[in-house]
């Protein structure tokens, strides 16, 4: 709680946090006093924006303004969904590696390892146009979530190892704790600060892949993100026509969320870590 | 009823740390017994590996040559083990997890026996050990490790031990940070805990004063080896090994006046 308060007061995280869920807020509120649908062609391909429709139509006259909502809603969804996956799996490996050390600790940072040289992104297109049917937002947001754990994994490693030979873990170890307590009550909580903040990244890359991967035209085939929407106009040749309401408002909307995350994310840094303030 | 088997019994334990050119022998071809209800001091400067051989007695850490017995048998279950012989460590800031109040933490030590006492009864043994180490329970109630001083930290450490009652104690350095009038309380009340429960104690020390106050038997030790032993009087009085004359060469000089004209009864227990 009262590290809360000590967030409040640093301008840079009010910002973040302000501007995130500002994000929030549009995409959950706004269909209660707007009409959102995207399924209904509202007038002819690439409208200019007018009053009835604030940010004119797409390629098949669906209103803009519902897409970009919707869109929103789907891309922070598969970030908090990617960054979920992600988080757990590399905080408990890193977690269990790390205590458990030898040949445990050997097979976890191998596996690991092997994550981190296979660029996440050549995984995440080879497995999206493998899967030709079903690709929908959950798998996707799965398939982010299993290829970007390993860092997180290999920094909670190294973490957890230091934490492993202090004190309290031995006493925690002569109390009668078996390794499960030991990790989630004596290691976890020293290791929640960065752990939280690994998670605000993981939800940050975690949108950032889903768009990159939609717009080269691998995004999920069930809804319509942020990244769908690039992709749509990329394919129509929004871009030469200089049919700006096309991709503008959906690379805003992704740029500010994401740069609402990571502000949160640097200024947490300073509160946690009192070394950095200044 | 002193049992008939050693309760700790070392044939040419050794640890070395490391390998290759970087292996460092902490402990080297050690060997020594130790009698049930015996109190026996490890005495040594820095680095001589009193610390090392107090985490094999524990189980935390397996020797890498010779063998080394409790009443009989090899460590297997460290957690049999714990049951019986429980530790003082030496840094009483690192040892306590500062998420947690320090009573919860008293209260989670019991989690290592068999069966738990009741609530009630883990209540009362916390709060009668506290007050053994002069500590009124409501000074700490809800306060969390950080919010102690050192000494106080430490005290939290022997009330566990106080409220726990292992058969074996280990304590490495258990008194470093109190004042000498808490020290001899404790001192007093682990020999009162000792009479009670026929404990059997290990202190590790740099303080050759203390440990001929309390001690059976010193062992003195040097670069990982028991260079001397025997009962305090033999050893501070005709002492046999260069290194045992410069640890008492370097006891402060009022202490030294002392430890010349106590060829009078020392008894344990008598502390004040």
């Amino acid at each position: 709680m009262k590290i809360f308060l000590n967030l409040l007061k640093t301008p840079a995280f009010c910002i973040g946090f302000g501007l995130f869920v500002a994000t929030i807020l549009v995409a959950a509120l706004f269909p209660l006093f707007y009409e959102v649908d995207i399924s209904t062609r509202v007038g002819l391909p690439y409208m200019h924006p007018s009053r009835d429709h604030w940010l004119g139509t797409d390629h098949l006259g669906l209103d803009m303004v519902s897409l970009l909502v919707h869109g929103l809603r789907a891309s922070l969804y598969v970030g908090f969904l990617a960054g979920i996956i992600a988080t757990v799996t590399g905080t408990l490996l890193g977690m269990y590696a790390g205590f458990k050390g030898g040949l445990i600790d050997d097979i976890i940072t191998m596996i690991t390892n092997l994550f981190i040289v296979i660029p996440p992104f050549v995984v995440l297109v080879l497995i999206s146009s493998s899967l030709k049917e079903g690709r929908s937002l959950a798998l996707i947001g799965l398939i982010i979530g299993c290829t970007s754990w390993s860092w997180t994994a290999r920094a909670v490693r190294a973490q957890a190892s230091s934490l492993k030979s202090r004190d309290h873990i031995a006493l925690a170890r002569v109390n009668g704790y078996r390794t499960f307590g030991i990790v989630v009550l004596h290691i976890l909580p020293y290791l929640l600060s960065y752990v939280f903040m690994v998670f605000i990244l993981q939800t940050a890359t975690g949108i950032l892949s889903e768009a990159s991967i939609s717009m080269i035209g691998l995004g999920p085939y069930d809804t319509i993100s942020l990244g769908t929407i690039l992709n749509q106009a990329m394919r129509n040749e929004a871009l030469g026509d200089g049919v700006w309401w096309a991709f503008m408002p959906a690379t805003i909307l992704i740029t500010v969320t994401v740069f609402a995350l990571y502000v949160i994310n640097t200024s947490m840094e300073g509160v946690f870590n009192p070394r950095l303030r200044k | 009823m002193p049992n008939e088997k050693p309760v700790f019994s070392a044939a040419g334990v050794s640890r070395v740390f490391g390998h290759g050119k970087k292996a460092v022998t902490a402990l080297d071809n050690v060997s020594f017994h130790i009698a049930d209800q015996e109190i026996v001091s490890l005495v040594g400067g820095s680095g001589c590996g009193k610390s090392v051989l107090a985490k094999i007695m524990l189980g935390l850490i397996t020797p890498t040559a010779g063998q080394f017995l409790y009443r009989g048998n090899p460590i297997g279950d460290a957690r049999e083990h714990w049951r019986e012989v429980q530790p003082v460590f030496q840094d009483p800031f690192s040892c306590f997890n500062q998420f947690f109040s320090i009573r919860s933490q008293l209260k989670a030590s019991f989690g290592i026996l068999n069966t738990r006492p009741s609530r009630r009864e883990m209540e009362e043994r916390v709060d009668h050990a506290l007050r053994a180490v002069n500590i009124e329970p409501p000074e700490i109630e809800g306060k969390y490790p950080f919010e102690l001083s050192g000494g106080q930290m430490q005290r939290m450490l022997l009330a566990r031990i106080f409220a726990l009652r292992p058969r074996v104690l280990i304590a490495d350095e258990p008194t470093s940070m109190v004042d000498a009038c808490v020290r001899a309380n404790i001192l007093d009340y682990l020999m009162k805990l000792k009479e009670e429960l026929g404990m059997t104690i290990v202190f590790i020390t740099h303080d050759i004063g203390l440990a001929y106050y309390v001690s059976d038997r010193i062992f003195i030790m040097h670069h990982g080896r028991i260079v001397e032993h025997g009962p305090p009087d033999r050893v501070t009085m005709h002492p046999e090994n260069e290194h045992t004359v410069k640890l008492l060469d370097d006891i402060p000089s009022i202490h030294k006046d002392w430890l010349s004209r106590t060829n009078v009864s020392r008894k344990p227990g008598a502390v004040h």
